[in-house]
């Protein structure tokens, strides 16, 4: 039993940090541009698929994997400036339904270039899985939480130790006061875009090889990452991180001992829940401004 | 100046209902199934716009979950009368009044949500719905839904055929239609419309908004339901699909077309959303070799983005209720007679 719940454990720490990363990137832009940008999911299944697709021409898995990423960071950065950018000054809501049409015309384009097949991408590396304390660990799990855990300190070494860094974390903490210092939010915006964008994507290439890939993987792809980032309160990147996390291993152990036709309606329950009786968020106590 | 007035009341008076009964005789003259379905799917649409357009051109609250108490009528009649074998017409209340219920439930506390909260709040509500209508394998049928449904029949009158299907669905759009203009113009109405220009003013007038939301969420649930109920009667077969986010969307991009707070928004939204989808359907083969109707949602999508964009107030320029009551000249509130919209 215990082998069980330690399996469970693993197989849902990989699968929360790709939530971690898509609400990671989802609260960035959020608390930088005040648009919730529900099409990331869609970024995610357009990164992963394009991935595939090019490793399939015969490029090498690792040139297909970086070409896809700044493929899908340009569709970030184009989209930002022919959707977003002029609708800069309209409200929230507008906005939300923007990036709503964005992300079902992103699907409907998927499914043009993709159609309706189910693709995969191999695994990483070769290997039969590992063995800790009697659970099974595949090495595709091994990459995904190593790459998580590399994209983070990428990131928190690019908020911390770069100047363009600090002042995304500055548009991040007070989207006024960092204007008022001189910080662009137009250039702002669109650059938290682009890195959105290569963030999705490379969510979208660590799952590949464990998923099934098809057009539509990113609507629910998107929905988890931003329940992870309203328990995170969504306006706390480290929230964002922990609440992927946390909702990752929920899943994982709802899905084993109960029944796996849950999995997807517990992300939505935990959404109500917490959106219902706790706004700021599980983890946050910064995001009551907002609501 | 008062002849020309009298003119234009004159002209007023008769143009809607002639245009009316224009319309209501279309079934006689056209000699297409397709064209008659394609306006019953208008009319379905416009029903559940109209609720919608309520909730959110009045009260000023949005709703992504509107398919789901679309899909609750659907099911509601499609479980109570084969499963069940209650009356039609008793399974059509019953389409009414579960999404009335449920929206009085999840409304109190959802509606205190705002803006992105909200409709991520409704969103989550559709979605669950429509998780339940495939996972709920016993009751729903699980993905592959429920057939055999059968005809509405109201007093020995069994809608079997498309032409009485076009006369019972027009017939509530109009019901709906002419209800919500008495609603708009009375005291609710303007209390609802204070909403939507400002909350905190409104409630500094008196006015309990957070019950008056309440009420225009249940009311727009139980429009979508009766629209369901009789989807379900129509098509005589439901499964989950039709009942998704993408429908919920769709609802919302309908409101948004027509123009938020307009008399006709919805019809016309409705009207224009379901025939450019079937413009889509039949042109893109013709330009993109082997590809299926199903492409047109990338258009829908586009379509919002570039909606909201440059023109979030929607296309629905003329018959504007939300300001006539305040701009109607001495001259003409005079005369007495009760508006006939």
């Amino acid at each position: 039993m215990s082998d069980q719940l330690l399996q469970l454990l693993f197989s849902g720490l990989t699968l929360g940090s790709i939530y971690s990363l898509i609400a990671l990137a989802l609260v960035t832009t959020f608390n930088i541009t005040g648009v919730l940008n529900l099409a990331l999911g869609e970024f995610a299944a357009i990164g992963a698929l394009l991935a595939i697709s090019l490793y399939a021409t015969g490029m090498p898995l690792i040139a297909a994997f970086i070409l896809s990423i700044v493929l899908v960071a340009i569709m970030g950065g184009v989209l930002e400036r022919a959707a977003i950018y002029p609708a800069r000054r309209a409200s929230g809501l507008t906005l939300i339904i923007i990036t709503i049409g964005l992300s079902i015309s992103l699907r409907g384009l998927a499914l043009l270039i993709w159609g309706t097949d189910t693709y995969s991408l191999p695994a990483f590396s070769k290997g039969g899985p590992f063995f800790i304390g009697g659970a099974a660990l595949n090495p595709q799990s091994i990459w995904i939480l190593g790459l998580a855990v590399l994209t983070l300190s990428l990131l928190y070494a690019f908020f911390e130790l770069t100047y363009a860094g600090r002042a995304v974390k500055a548009a991040v903490i007070n989207r006024t006061a960092a204007r008022l210092v001189g910080i662009n939010p137009s250039t702002v915006s669109f650059w938290a875009f682009v890195g959105s964008g290569a963030l999705g994507a490379a969510a979208g290439i660590f799952i590949a090889p464990v998923t099934m890939t098809t057009y539509d993987m990113g609507f629910m792809l998107g929905i988890k990452g931003f329940v992870a980032a309203v328990i995170g309160g969504l306006s706390n990147v480290g929230g964002a991180v922990l609440g992927g996390l946390l909702l990752g291993v929920l899943e994982s152990y709802s899905a084993g001992l109960i029944s796996s036709g849950l999995k997807d309606a517990l992300a939505i329950i935990i959404l109500l829940a917490v959106l219902l009786l706790r706004p700021q968020g599980i983890l946050g106590v910064l995001g009551e401004r907002k609501i | 100046m008062d002849r020309f007035r009298c003119l234009m009341k004159i002209k007023k008076t008769f143009l809607w209902p002639a245009a009316v009964l224009l319309f209501l005789a279309l079934p006689l003259v056209i000699d297409s199934n397709y064209l008659i379905s394609v306006l019953i799917v208008i009319g379905l649409y416009t029903i559940i716009v109209q609720g919608l357009g309520i909730l959110m051109g009045y009260a000023g609250q949005v709703s992504f979950g509107h398919g789901g108490f679309f899909g609750l009528g659907g099911y509601a009649v499609a479980i109570m009368t084969t499963r069940y074998g209650w009356h039609p017409v008793l399974a059509l209340l019953a389409a009414i009044i579960l999404p009335g219920l449920i929206a009085a439930i999840i409304g109190r506390p959802t509606l205190k949500l705002r803006e992105l909260y909200l409709a991520m709040g409704t969103m989550g509500f559709g979605i669950l719905i429509h998780t339940m209508f495939n996972e709920a394998g016993e009751l729903t049928g699980g993905p592959s839904g429920i057939a055999g449904i059968p005809y509405l029949t109201i007093g020995g009158l069994t809608f079997d055929n498309d032409i009485k299907f076009f006369y019972l669905i027009w017939a509530v759009v109009l019901l709906v239609l002419f209800g919500i203009n008495n609603l708009i113009r009375s005291r609710v109405g303007r209390a609802l419309r204070a909403i939507s220009e400002s909350e905190h003013a409104a409630e500094t007038a008196g006015i309990d908004t957070g019950k008056l939301k309440l009420k225009a969420f249940i009311f727009s649930a139980l429009l979508a339901g009766l629209a369901g109920g009789l989807y379900a009667f129509y098509v005589t077969f439901v499964s989950p699909a039709p009942f998704g986010f993408n429908t919920s969307v769709q609802f919302v991009l309908m409101a948004v077309v027509g123009g938020l707070g307009t008399f006709l928004g919805p019809l016309l939204g409705a009207a224009l959303v379901v025939l450019l989808g079937e413009l889509l359907r039949w042109a893109i083969p013709l330009v993109i070799p082997g590809a299926g109707g199903e492409y047109e949602i990338i258009f829908f999508g586009l379509i919002l983005v570039v909606l909201m964009i440059y023109r979030p107030e929607g296309l629905g320029a003329f018959g504007k209720i939300s300001k006539s009551p305040m701009e109607k000249t001495p001259a003409a509130s005079d005369v007495g007679l009760p508006e006939s919209g």
